[in-house]
């Protein structure tokens, strides 16, 4: 007499299931992932990426370990007839500098880059993280109210986005700075220390306020859209709060537009930090950026190629890998691809 | 659609007010002292007072900035005797750096810019869209890759590199075209074009590199659409496939973009201009912050404004005009 239990597994035998492969539900994010880590350009990128900031990071013990530092020149590594190019090939190159030296003063040109990785990475960080933030923020908010309350928000953001950034960014600048820099002086810090944080501080918060509105935009649009869905339908059915369908419903399927927005405010924030610097809104000497070195090594682009092409070729890459790397995302996060 | 226009039009009147209320707010709280500014080097603290009463800054805020709303709509007399100073309608104040009323400045220079921003507009929507297209047609070969590759990195070269390039191996080293020194088109066509041209393709490299990969995303979504495959199969031809049923549906969002970058333009092309040493809306926006000239600085960063606010009515009414759905909401 066959028991219930062997019935049962007489069925599934019959059917030859177990031999057939297992087809997991994967959610979008495993999805992503495994794209994304099958995917060697972005596994590249994100390898750069991460080793740029790890040296940017331990850009202090590097510096002690060839014995440079970004502020000490070398007046005797620099021709004497006027030019101040470095001397020998390669922008100077040697094993005390390894990336050659600066002409002029003949500062370590590796030792100038470090410490304007950290500046121009800290900006792009920061400002790049309150932008998100504020876009993320207003623009949920926007769609989830709905109504009055969003058709005044948007229209706020519209306002924002009409505006010509660059000019507001220059002529806000130096009242920006000096606001900060009399904000900071109750710490009663050095007076390069000042300079720095004042101008990082004034970088930081022009390049982040005037660029919230167009993922504000793009995550209005999600919710309007997003709260329309059955799912949401199905938890409000349920008696779910407005809190707890903003967080467990709604939030979730914000994180596509939000990870490839940000990689794509990243470089664009660190490209907006460089055409500051070219018009002159940077932080000063002998504090350095990837921007403001650009700005002065594009005048020895034919004596000193060397010193022109390793601050671009630097900043290219971060900024190419960043592009790249978004692009990578927002077809490993494309819900309509080959769920595979 | 009329109602729908005259919706918009209400918007776009309480748009303008917000934005000159924010632009004169924001240099208003500049703390720098227009008066001051204007006397020069002989300056007694009397001469500074009567000037600043003159221009009527001695007045509280929301006067000063009703004033300055009136002016531009009704003129507006500065001071009375023989200093007074008539300025024209549409009045934004007058520039002591410049000793000018900043309406002249601004139609002064006003041409360069537009001509900039006309002739880049020119040359990076052709190349781009051409590109683009071509780059969606023949998607995966080495041309579309070539493309891709090639737009990329001039997305990720910093927008004043380009520029600094061009000018040194075009200008200086192998000196094809002489350094731009602006000539009206009136007066003589030829010089013109020469100094515009490395100007035009500085700013039309970074734009096209954006439009050549907008335009082919949209071409290749649209082109896995059902009507696509429909109007194949009932044997159109490639060209006319690409040309009138995929390029058409997927142009929408090039329309908006488009017709936004061209109005960011007309508002100063800061960088361009300045590498390229032109007088345009950027260079004298420039200028402008150096000297702290408020009355400039905020006639041109509401123009700037008012260009981008105008050229979004424009888009949307497209909008509305190609795709009726839009009118309802």
């Amino acid at each position: 007499m066959a028991t219930l239990e062997s019935l049962g597994n007489e069925t599934i035998d019959d059917l030859g299931l177990e031999e057939q492969e297992v087809i997991v539900g994967r959610s979008l994010r495993q999805m992503a992932w495994l794209r994304i880590k099958r995917d060697w350009v972005a596994r590249t990128c994100m390898f750069l990426l991460l080793l740029i900031l790890v040296v940017a990071l331990l850009a202090g013990p590097i510096c002690a370990f060839f014995g440079v530092d970004p502020v000490t020149g070398h007046i005797e590594l620099v021709q004497q007839d006027g030019s101040s190019l470095p001397i020998g090939p390669w922008g100077g190159a040697s094993w005390a500098h390894p990336l050659g030296i600066e002409p002029g003063y003949g500062r370590d040109l590796m030792a100038r880059l470090l410490a304007g990785s950290r500046t121009s990475l800290l900006i792009a960080t920061v400002a790049t993280t309150i932008s998100i933030s504020m876009g993320v923020v207003i623009g949920v908010f926007a769609g989830n109210l709905r109504g009055r309350a969003d058709a005044i928000m948007s229209r706020f953001i519209d306002l924002m986005l009409a505006f010509p950034v660059l000019l507001l960014i220059l002529a806000m600048s130096p009242i920006l700075t000096e606001r900060v820099t009399n904000f900071y002086a109750q710490f009663h810090w050095d007076n390069d220390t000042l300079n720095h944080w004042a101008n990082v501080t004034m970088l930081i918060l022009l390049l982040s306020v005037f660029s919230w509105p167009y993922l504000a935009r793009i995550i209005r649009g999600q919710v309007l859209s997003l709260r329309e869905r059955e799912f949401v339908e199905a938890a409000i059915s349920l008696g779910a709060t407005n809190r707890s369908i903003l967080f467990k419903e709604l939030l979730p399927n914000l994180w596509g537009p939000i990870i490839v927005f940000t990689t794509l405010s990243f470089p664009g924030v660190i490209a907006a930090e460089a055409g500051l610097a070219y018009l002159g809104v940077s932080v000063q000497e002998p504090d350095s950026s990837w921007g403001k070195i650009l700005t002065y090594s594009i005048g020895y682009f034919v004596q000193d190629p060397a010193y022109f092409f390793i601050p671009l070729g630097l900043l290219v890459v971060v900024v190419l890998s960043f592009n790249l790397l978004g692009d990578a995302l927002r077809d490993a996060l494309d819900p309509r691809a080959n769920r595979s | 659609m009329v109602p729908y226009i005259v919706r918009r039009l209400v918007v776009l009147v309480g748009m303008l007010f917000a934005l000159s209320l924010i632009t004169y707010i924001l240099f208003y709280a500049v703390p720098t002292d227009p008066a001051s500014l204007s006397c020069g080097v002989h300056c007694t603290p009397e001469a500074v007072a009567a000037n600043r009463h003159r221009l009527g800054l001695d007045d509280p805020f929301y006067i000063q900035y009703w004033n300055w709303v009136k002016a531009i709509f009704l003129g507006r007399d500065f001071g009375t005797g023989y200093v007074a100073m008539h300025c024209d309608v549409p009045c934004f104040g007058f520039s002591w750096n410049r000793q000018m009323m900043v309406t002249d400045v601004i139609t002064s220079v006003m041409p360069v810019t537009i001509y900039l921003a006309i002739g880049a507009f020119v040359v990076w929507m052709t190349v781009g869209i051409f590109t683009g297209i071509l780059a969606a047609r023949y998607k995966g070969s080495i041309f579309d890759r070539g493309v891709m590759a090639i737009t990329l990195v001039g997305f990720s070269l910093p927008s004043f590199f380009i520029g600094l390039v061009i000018l040194i191996f075009f200008v200086v080293r192998w000196q094809i075209v002489p350094y731009p020194n602006y000539v009206p088109p009136t007066e003589d066509f030829g010089k013109f074009f020469m100094c515009m041209l490395l100007p035009w393709i500085t700013l039309a490299i970074l734009y096209a590199a954006y439009y050549t990969r907008l335009t082919r995303s949209q071409m290749l979504d649209t082109m896995n659409e059902d009507y696509i495959r429909t109007a194949r199969a009932k044997g159109l031809p490639e060209k006319v496939v690409i040309r009138k049923h995929a390029f058409r549906a997927g142009l929408t969002p090039i329309v908006t973009s488009a017709g936004l970058d061209f109005a960011g333009l007309l508002g100063g092309a800061i960088i361009t201009e300045k590498i390229f040493g032109l007088t345009g809306l950027g260079s004298v926006a420039i200028k402008a912050v150096e000297n702290l000239d408020l009355s400039i600085l905020v006639a041109i960063t509401l123009l700037g404004g008012v260009f981008v606010v105008v050229a979004n009515l424009i888009v949307d009414i497209l909008y509305a005009a190609i795709d009726p759905r839009v009118r309802v909401k």
